[in-house]
This record gives structure tokens, C-alpha cells and sequence, in this order.
């Protein structure tokens, strides 16, 4: 009578499992390094000039040349993004947990934050740059923390409100006032929301720190440092960087989606996302 | 449960005219409040003499009226007033990120109703398309415009290049989700009037897929006009809000209210996009209204 | 198990909703304690709806309700009864301990207390072994037991239940009602069911009230004779025939006759 959900082992045993896992994962191998080895032989047969795009091998060597610069660079802009992301998303919850308390308040006001995340905030740049010298930290962590605040107020005020009546209905019989009712069942059913919107806020802090280098910052910052040298030609010095970006970026958003699986164990295992 | 029927029809239009009277003050109560609150933020802060986070005056927060009242005055001496030359901007930059967003969603779009008929390229290719979302893919732009430029592509269309990337990944992801989606037993259904594949994706597939595309696209819309914004960076575009952000930041300390009234209309270019789509959205799909508490 | 089975008054209550639904009127009906009490009808007739103004979930618009001697509203205060909806309504986050000690955990027992009941509950719907589950590991069966055995774990003197089985296949729900008799045996509370089912409400219940729709009322109580426990064979019995058949027409008799509006 049990149906309790078991992983089934495929006929023919663990060779077969282990088999089935390669292809998984062999095509997407095999095209990673086809078109590596495509780059390096389009830019040598076209003899491609340097400054217009390097090989993926010269690349590579002026990442290891200059990685104690690309790496200082990567922290100190990693700094901005995550002193961003605390701020933007910590406020977010927060200001959503009160606007799902007063509902009324809540649903008037949530086609205006989802009308304010349609806003390119990164314009605000030069006037955060007003703000705090450019020179500082928080011109940037102050655009990181406003891209992550509107896309975190708006799922966590969904998962908030995204209970079924029965579950309502339930707490109700056993005479629960509000708080128990918060306590007890919206805050865990928003837990999904809350970390699906915490993984794109991470992305966005990344992109916000960033970016908001290009419109003047630091020369410790790596944004900066992408701009100089793109705008120098210098392209092998700005892709390196760019590599130091998206390593900094996957760590961040794989950080994220470590602390939502040990935080929501209770989560079936997901196939996609 | 009998309807009582006679009394809909009107019952229903003064609800309606009641429920967007509503709305509209809760438009302007909204308004209100940001102003109070602005104005308010400004007179504590000045008064009091506050320097954390920063210190308040009128280069750092001008009063709201000076920015409404900057964009009737020209923005240098005898030149047109600057309004004029913002919605000339937002134009050029809006037709940038049309031209980026609507190449980014038929070229995505298109991609995914490839990779849904091929496990294989799935396999080989989904990955990448999924990590480039956690990649800061915004921080290339500048590389990508002055490396196109230096191919002899013209500026406009490097900076559209840029806002067609961003709109691209999450189409395809989207996408190729909602292609997948559709029913099985709605797919048997069809194979049991012998449909083609063809048939099947149009008639099936691709009406299954849209609300997912639009939650794509609504996502897209911002993305391309960020996109474009930041192209324009590094290019010689003076022409599009890029440029005039630039411009107007390096004379920030004289005429703050410029670069103000710059992201005033940028907000609203984003804004506008965003709701273009969701128009979009709500003219062609039909969605069942959720059942939550 | 219990400390007392509830009565349940149901006096002159009428529901209409916002917009002029007229759900139910005039439904009279006295639940003697330790009774097991079926409410049956069409779609519309407004059982489920009669359930939740039993349980405060709903107020009446005219009429009152009383329960174990108190108003409805007082005793859902005092938590003088459980309820099982169709779905099992289990919270994913926790386990299937964790679930059934909710009621427990708001109830302000001690740990000690809590687990020793969870373990009573458990053995009584026959899940031992099962504790550290997640319901997403469960069959909608076995999610069923623990949302019975959650309504049950602070012994209510009044069970009310929504369809509970009506998301089952046939087989399973025949073994559920078996169960449940077997449950209500131990515990001897009072039980109002809502059901679609005419042989579940006829094989569970010492009562069926036949409900009919538009508006929703009570057309007919009958009592269900049939001897207890009750087993498999009582499904074979030719009494029990006649009384579904009794019920079947009452239904029918129920759906012809409509009142003027």
C-alpha cells in the first residue's frame, strides 16, 4: 500500500545510472569546447587583429599575469554588491511583511512597485555618485540595494499572500489570531518566493556594482577597470576582467541557492530550478 | 444559487466606474505621498543639519518643483528647452531598444522552438543559455560597442546589439518552458487527428507557451532599455539618453536639475515599455484568475 | 477518548451572500452527541457552506448555531472541534509529526505531552513508522490519516468533515470510511460529514440529512438503521439497499420540487 517516492534504479544497476548521468552532460561539454577551439581558430586563420578580439589562450595568460590586480578589483566591487544586496533585500522583507499585514495598503500599492522595478535605476548612477564621493563604496552599493529592493518586495509579498483559503481555514479552528497565522503559515509559504527572488537580487547586485562603475568610480573597482581598457583597446585586460565578473556572479547567485536548500529541506528535489 | 438578473447590467457599469475612480485616487494619493515624503525627507534633513547618509541641499535632493520647472527652461543658453531635448533622446534611445527587444524576441523565440524538438541541443546548450542569467552580462556592453564600431557598424545598432542580448536569454528560457508545457494528453489529442509536428507547435505549443513568453518579455522590456542606456556609454552617442546622462552629469554641481529631469524621463520610457507589454500581454492571453487567500 | 461528545443545535440558519446568493434557508436540525451525522446534496445545496457556519468559519445571516452547550463562535474559541477538508491541507515545511502536533503546538502543550499523543494519533490511523516523512512522500491516502489524525489529536467532542475521501479512488475510500468507523469507535465523538457519495454517507452514518438545492435546505433526515460495527458484508446486506435506494429517491424527490423564489 506504501507509495512512498523512491528513486528508482534503472534495470542494469549502477553502470546504467552512472552511464545515464555522462550523457547528460557530454553534449554540453563537447560544445563548450567546440567553440572554444572555434574561437582560437577563427581569430588565428582570419588573423583577427589583437585589439579587436583576442584569443581565448591569450586571454587566459593575461588572467594569470595580472590576477592579483583582477582579483583585489573583483573583491572590492564583490564588496559593493553584497553590502547592496543585504540592504536592498533585507529592507524589501521587511517592508513586505508589513504591506502583507495591512492588505489593503498591500495590494493598493503593488502595481506601483512593480511598475518602479520597470525603471532603469541604473541611471541613477551619477547622482549616487553626487551623493558619496564616486570614489566610495556606497554610490554603488546605494544602486545595487535599490535594484534588489523592488524585485524582493514584490515575490515576497506574493508568497505572503499566496495561501490557500483552506490553510486559513484551518488556522482559523484553531482559533489563531494573525500573528500565529504570519508565524506559522505565510512565512514559510513565502520561503520559495523569498529565495527565487533572493537569486535574481544577487545577480542584480552583481550587475548594478558594476555597471555603475562604468559611470565613474574607483580604479580599484573592476568595472572601471573594464571600462579603461576596453575603451584603451586593451581587450584581453577587459575579457580577463569580464571572467573575474562571472566567476564573482555564479559564486554569489550558487551562494544564494546553497542557503535556500539547507534553509527549505523539506523541498522535494527539483528537476529544473 | 440564482442570479438575480435584472439588476446586473447597470449594477456592473457603476462598479466599474467606481472601482477606476478608485484607482485613479489611489494614483494620486500615491503621488501625494512621494512628494510629502520627499519634500518632508529634505526639510527634517536640511533643518536638522543630518550629513548621514549624505548631506541634503539642492545639489544633492533639488526640490521637486525645481525639476518639473527645469524641463521649461532651455537647457543651455538659447538652445531649446529641455524637454524638447529629452523626448528627442528618449526617442533615440526607445528606437534602440525596440529594434534590440524585438530582434531578441524572434531570434529567442525562434531558438527555443529549435532546441524543443531536440533533446540533444538541449543537452549541449541549455546549460550555458541558464548560467549566462547569473552572469553580469550587462558588464560587456561597453566591449561589445566599441568592438562592433570598430567594424564599421553604426553606433545605434551596436547599442540595439546590446538591449537584443538582454531581451534574448530570458525569451529563450521562457520560452522553451512554455512550448514544453503543454498538456500530454492535449498532444495525444492532436496525434489522434494525425497532426503534423508543424501543426501541433502552431496550434498547441506556441498558444500554451505565450503567457510564459510574456513573463519574458515583461522582464525584456526593462532589460532592453537598460541595455540600451548603457550601450551608449562608451559609443559617441549624444544623441540618446545614454549621452545626455553623461552630459549632464558632468555639469551636475551647476545644473543638478538636468540630469534629474534626465532620469525622470528615463523612468518613464522604462515604465512605458513595461506597460506596453502587459497591454500586450493582456490583450492576447486569458488567464484564470488565481484562487488564493 | 474523549472527554464528551458535542451536541449540535442547527436553529432557523439561513445564508446569503454579497450579491444575493441565497445559499441556504431555514435549515433546523438537532445532532445528538456521539452521533455520526451525514449531509448530502447536489452540487449548490450548500452542505459545505452549512459545515463552516457549524464551525464559525462563516457566519449565518440569520439563525444560531450551538455547540457542546456554547455558540459556535465560543466553541471554535475553545477549540471544542477538528476539521478535515478534502485535501489534506498539510503543511510541506513540516513532518508528519510536525503536522499532526500543530493543533498541540498552538494549544500550548509541552513537548513531552505532544509526543506522546503524536504517538497515540499515529497508531490509531496505523502511520507508525512514518514520522520523519514529508507529506510530498505520501499517497493522498496516507496524507488523509494524518489530517484525520491531526483533527483528532486534541480529542475534539466534535469532528466536522468536508469530502474528506472525494479525492480517492473507489477501493481506497471504502478502506478510509472502514477506518474512520473504526476511529469514531475509539473515540465515540460526534461526527458531521459532508459527501457526494450516497453508500459512503449511507455506510458511515447513524443519520443522512438529504439536502437539496436552490435554495439550499434540508429535505429529508434518515435514520440508517443498520446494525454496528459495521463491516464489509453490511455493504451486502439487502437493508442496506433499501436504504440507499431511500436516500437516492429522497435526492431525486429533493431536485423536482422547487419552491417559488
Amino acid at each position: 500500500m506504501s507509495s512512498v517516492a523512491v528513486q528508482p534504479v534503472p534495470r542494469g544497476g549502477m553502470a546504467r545510472m552512472v552511464g545515464r548521468r555522462v550523457t547528460d552532460w557530454l553534449p554540453a561539454a563537447i560544445v563548450l569546447v567546440l567553440g572554444l577551439v572555434a574561437w582560437q581558430g577563427v581569430v588565428t586563420v582570419l588573423h583577427v587583429q589583437r585589439f579587436l578580439l583576442p584569443k581565448p589562450t591569450q586571454i587566459a595568460s593575461t588572467f594569470w599575469t595580472d590576477r592579483h590586480a583582477l582579483w583585489s578589483a573583483g573583491w572590492f566591487t564583490f564588496q559593493e554588491a553584497l553590502g547592496g544586496f543585504v540592504i536592498g533585500s533585507g529592507l524589501a522583507i521587511v517592508v513586505a511583511l508589513v504591506l502583507a499585514r495591512w492588505r489593503p495598503l498591500g495590494s493598493a500599492l503593488m502595481p506601483y512597485a512593480i511598475a518602479a522595478n520597470a525603471v532603469p535605476i541604473i541611471a541613477f548612477a551619477p547622482i549616487t555618485n553626487a551623493w558619496f564621493s564616486p570614489l566610495n563604496k556606497s554610490s554603488k552599493m546605494a544602486i545595487a540595494a535599490v535594484l534588489c529592493f523592488f524585485p524582493v518586495l514584490v515575490n515576497t509579498l506574493r508568497g505572503l499572500t499566496s495561501v490557500r483559503p483552506s490553510s486559513i481555514e484551518l488556522m482559523r479552528s484553531y482559533a489563531a489570531g494573525e500573528l500565529e497565522i504570519f508565524r506559522r503559515v505565510r512565512i514559510p509559504t513565502a520561503l520559495p518566493y523569498i529565495f527565487t527572488s533572493l537569486k535574481v537580487a544577487s545577480v542584480l547586485a552583481m550587475i548594478g556594482a558594476i555597471v555603475g562603475e562604468y559611470f565613474g568610480g574607483s580604479i580599484e573597482a573592476l568595472g572601471v577597470q573594464i571600462k579603461n581598457s576596453a575603451s584603451l583597446f586593451q581587450f584581453e585586460v577587459a575579457w580577463a576582467a569580464i571572467v573575474v565578473a562571472c566567476i564573482l556572479g555564479i559564486a554569489f547567485y550558487l551562494a544564494v541557492a546553497l542557503a535556500e536548500r539547507l534553509a527549505m529541506r523539506w523541498q522535494p528535489a527539483q528537476g529544473r530550478e | 444559487m440564482t442570479a438575480i438578473a435584472a439588476e446586473r447590467p447597470t449594477g456592473r457599469r457603476t462598479f466599474r466606474l467606481r472601482e477606476a475612480a478608485g484607482r485613479a485616487g489611489v494614483l494620486l494619493l500615491v503621488l501625494a505621498a512621494l512628494w510629502g515624503l520627499w519634500e518632508g525627507y529634505r526639510w527634517v534633513w536640511s533643518t536638522a543639519g543630518f550629513t548621514w547618509p549624505f548631506p541634503v541641499d539642492a545639489t544633492t535632493m533639488p526640490h521637486l518643483h525645481s525639476i518639473f520647472s527645469a524641463l521649461f527652461q532651455p537647457s543651455r543658453t538659447n538652445g531649446p528647452l529641455l524637454i524638447h531635448v529629452l523626448l528627442d533622446s528618449a526617442l533615440f534611445t526607445a528606437k534602440e531598444a525596440a529594434t534590440g527587444f524585438a530582434l531578441g524576441a524572434v531570434v529567442g523565440f525562434a531558438l527555443a522552438i529549435v532546441l524543443a524538438h531536440s533533446r540533444l541541443l538541449q543537452r549541449g546548450f541549455l546549460p550555458y543559455i541558464i548560467a549566462s542569467q547569473t552572469v553580469p552580462i550587462l558588464a560587456i556592453a561597453p566591449m561589445v560597442v566599441v568592438w562592433l564600431g570598430s567594424l564599421s557598424v553604426p553606433a545605434w545598432f551596436s547599442v540595439a546589439v546590446i538591449a537584443a542580448y538582454l531581451t534574448f536569454f530570458p525569451v529563450t528560457i521562457n520560452s522553451l518552458r512554455g512550448l514544453q508545457s503543454a498538456d500530454p494528453r492535449a498532444v495525444e489529442l492532436m496525434r489522434s487527428f494525425a497532426a503534423s509536428r508543424w501543426s501541433i507547435l502552431w496550434r498547441l505549443r506556441v498558444p500554451a507557451s505565450l503567457p510564459y513568453v510574456f513573463s519574458a518579455l515583461r522582464v525584456a522590456a526593462t532589460g532592453s532599455v537598460v541595455g540600451a542606456i548603457v550601450g551608449e556609454l562608451p559609443s559617441s552617442i549624444q544623441d540618446g539618453l545614454g549621452g545626455a546622462i553623461l552630459n549632464f552629469a558632468q555639469y551636475y554641481t551647476f545644473q543638478p536639475t538636468n540630469l534629474w529631469a534626465t532620469n525622470v524621463v528615463a523612468a518613464a520610457l522604462g515604465v512605458l515599455f513595461f506597460v506596453a507589454v502587459v497591454g500586450a500581454e493582456r490583450l492576447v492571453v486569458r488567464r484564470a484568475p488565481e484562487n488564493v487567500a | 477518548m474523549s472527554e464528551q461528545a458535542a451536541a449540535v443545535e442547527i436553529k432557523g440558519v439561513s445564508k446569503v451572500f454579497k450579491g444575493g446568493t441565497t445559499a441556504l434557508t431555514g435549515i433546523d436540525v438537532e445532532i445528538h452527541p456521539g452521533e455520526f451525522v451525514s449531509l448530502i446534496g447536489p452540487s449548490g445545496c450548500g452542505k459545505s457552506t452549512l459545515l463552516r457556519i457549524v464551525g464559525d468559519l462563516i457566519a449565518p445571516s440569520e439563525g444560531q448555531v450551538v455547540v457542546n452547550g456554547k455558540s459556535a463562535h465560543r466553541a471554535r474559541l475553545d477549540r471544542d472541534y477538528g476539521i478535515v477538508f478534502q485535501d489534506a491541507v498539510l503543511y510541506d515545511w513540516r513532518t508528519v509529526s510536525k503536522n499532526i502536533a500543530l493543533p498541540l503546538e498552538m494549544g500550548g502543550w509541552d513537548r513531552r505531552r505532544r509526543g506522546e499523543r503524536v504517538r497515540e494519533m499515529l497508531q490509531l490511523v496505523e502511520l507508525e513508522g512514518f514520522e520523519s516523512h514529508y507529506p510530498w512522500q505520501l499517497s493522498g491516502g496516507m496524507q488523509q490519516r494524518v489530517s484525520i489524525a491531526r483533527a483528532l489529536s486534541f480529542s475534539p467532542a466534535l469532528l466536522l468533515m468536508d469530502e474528506p475521501f472525494g479525492a480517492l479512488d473507489e477501493m481506497t475510500r471504502e478502506r478510509m470510511n472502514a477506518e474512520l468507523l473504526r476511529i469514531w469507535e475509539e473515540t465515540r465523538s460526534t461526527i458531521v460529514f459532508v459527501t457526494h457519495s450516497i453508500a459512503e454517507a449511507v455506510f458511515l452514518s447513524t443519520r443522512v440529512a438529504v439536502m437539496s438545492a436552490r435554495p439550499g435546505r434540508i429535505s429529508t433526515v434518515i435514520p440508517i438503521d443498520l446494525p454496528q460495527p459495521r463491516t464489509a458484508l453490511t455493504r451486502e446486506a439487502p437493508r442496506f439497499f433499501e436504504l440507499v435506494t431511500a436516500v437516492r429517491e429522497a435526492l431525486h424527490l429533493g431536485a423536482e420540487v422547487e419552491p417559488a423564489a
